[in-house]
């Protein structure tokens, strides 16, 4: 791999820029690996990347139906925060944080990383106790937060709608380092990094069944033909249940729609990202200048990519009241991924009923930000067989025992 | 657009009528059941991507719960009917095997 360098561009420049080599290779898939992940998008790349960088495990292949990063890591709001309340989720949130803060030097490639600061907005009062109690719980964790009075929210977002009249803003949680970052480059960078390490990614190829013996994994049928493993990670979010059907069993796991929308290109006129939960819509400015909308999932199970009109209806009409200078903007694209949705929407790192077999999913509608924190704590989990600090938590097992992470009643939304 | 006919008041209900309600046929279980029975009728939901039984109810119109067979794959909706059915009526169920016919059956 050519290291990325200002150099490197002023040579190219010379060059008319016919050097570049390409980022990653295509191969094509070997008999056998070590690892085999399924899945290549940010969590599976993440993951390899650090089976390679952490645990010098090298023999690698992951497997992608579609193409890189062509799911849901293409598709989010790419908000990166780690305001979380439960420690567990705080510990990994915060894990990933702390990766991104470094990401583009250690993958020699920009994610464009923007820790331009993050606010929740309370617009009632039972938020605003329960944004006091996630203060104090983040001091307590070591993550930086805030709780903010509405004239700093003003200041910090002018074109901010304070006074209501129906849902004020009362104060807001402020995590300054928290912000935005590029999710192709984030699926892009991990990609090259892999592929320099020797890693094979193997795009438009399909896992059809999962081959067993014994109850131990020995490899995946795929569109080109079996494909033999040691060890087997899963991280293919949307249709993680299928892939546990095909490995022999069932995952608490429900697929929706989640959508978001850009509008069209404006001047700049918000530095920070801004979350509304109460009317549940957010909002932050991209560097092209379109103002970049999530909202709500749907309520009903769905694989289809896209959602329903009137969530994005009901969106729009919570941020213009929010935003006013928002009305007029026309919407230039909307669109939907599939989400996987676990009973405390917490995620799932975790070892399965078949043995040398692993899944990293659950992540719901907040995956994104996790990326570093969920590769870094899934490898770990496959290189020693065992979850580590990061990962125990959040077992698949979880559920039998009531030991739920319950961040979905934390924060009153999916999150 | 989600269009469901209500099969006890007969109107057309447009999804922002309706209120989900997730999968249909629950087998319930309660005190006395081990973890891994209560663990399946809390969590482990089948979460088809193909024909899915759900409950709905009809919450701005005559606000009784019913149930609709939709596939999850095309959003294609086969048919709706009573919330008060052990299982899917065996007319809706072949409606289904002859749209679908590698369909697996209800089970």
């Amino acid at each position: 791999m050519k290291r990325y360098s200002v150099f490197a561009i002023a040579k190219q420049a010379m060059n008319y820029h016919l050097g570049w080599e390409k980022a990653w290779a295509s191969p094509a898939p070997k008999k056998e690996y070590d690892v085999i992940i399924v899945g290549a998008g940010g969590h599976g790349l993440a993951t390899a990347y650090y089976l390679g960088k952490n645990h010098g495990i090298k023999n690698v292949a992951i497997i992608e139906k579609g193409w890189l990063g062509g799911g849901n890591t293409g598709r989010n709001t790419t908000i990166i925060r780690s305001n979380y309340l439960q420690d567990p989720s705080a510990a990994i949130y915060d894990k990933a944080l702390q990766l991104y803060e470094g990401l583009s030097q250690d993958l020699n490639y920009n994610v464009m990383f923007s820790p331009r600061g993050l606010l929740m907005l309370a617009q009632t009062h039972h938020e605003v106790r329960g944004y006091l109690r996630t203060v104090h719980a983040n001091m307590l964790q070591g993550v930086t937060t805030e709780y903010i009075s509405p004239a700093k929210v003003k200041e910090l977002v002018p074109i901010i709608n304070i006074d209501g009249p129906r849902y004020p803003v009362l104060g807001a949680l402020y995590q300054p380092r928290g912000g935005t970052g590029r999710h192709d480059a984030v699926a892009w960078g991990y990609a090259r990094a892999c592929s320099a390490m020797g890693m094979d990614i193997i795009q438009q190829t399909e896992v059809t069944a999962v081959r067993q013996e014994g109850g131990v994994v020995k490899g995946v049928e795929t569109t080109k033909g079996f494909i033999g493993c040691k060890k087997l990670g899963v991280v293919v979010a949307g249709h993680s249940g299928q892939l546990a059907e095909m490995a022999g069993f069932r995952l608490p796991i429900e697929a929706v729609a989640l959508q978001a929308l850009v509008s069209e290109p404006i001047k700049p006129c918000m530095d920070v990202v801004v979350m509304a939960n109460t009317v549940h819509g957010y909002m932050s400015q991209s560097d092209k200048g379109e103002m970049v909308i999530g909202g709500g999932t749907d309520g009903f199970n769905n694989f289809t990519q896209r959602g329903s009109f009137h969530h994005v209806e009901e969106t729009l009409r919570a941020l213009i009241e929010t935003f006013p200078m928002i009305s007029r903007l026309k919407m230039l694209r909307q669109w939907g991924g599939i989400v996987d949705m676990t009973g405390d929407r917490s995620p799932i790192i975790s070892k399965t009923p078949l043995g040398n077999c692993f899944f990293n999913c659950g992540w719901g509608t907040g995956g994104f930000k996790a990326i570093p924190g969920s590769g870094w704590a899934m490898a770990e989990l496959m290189a020693k067989g065992e979850p580590g600090a990061l990962a125990e938590e959040f077992s698949m097992w979880r559920f039998k025992e009531g030991k739920f992470i319950d961040e979905s009643v934390a924060a009153g939304v999916a999150h | 657009m989600l269009i469901l006919e209500c099969p006890y008041c007969g109107v057309k209900a447009e999804e922002t009528e309706l209120t989900p309600g997730y999968e249909a046929h629950l087998k319930r279980f309660g005190p006395g059941a081990t973890p891994e029975e209560f663990e399946a009728y809390m969590f482990a939901r089948k979460n088809p991507k193909g024909v899915h039984f759900e409950r709905w109810r009809h919450a701005y119109g005559c606000g009784k719960w019913f149930l609709a067979a939709r596939c999850t794959a095309t959003l294609e909706v086969f048919g709706t009917y009573p919330a008060q059915s052990s299982e899917p009526p065996a007319d809706l169920q072949a409606k289904i095997k002859a749209k679908r016919p590698n369909w697996e059956g209800y089970k």
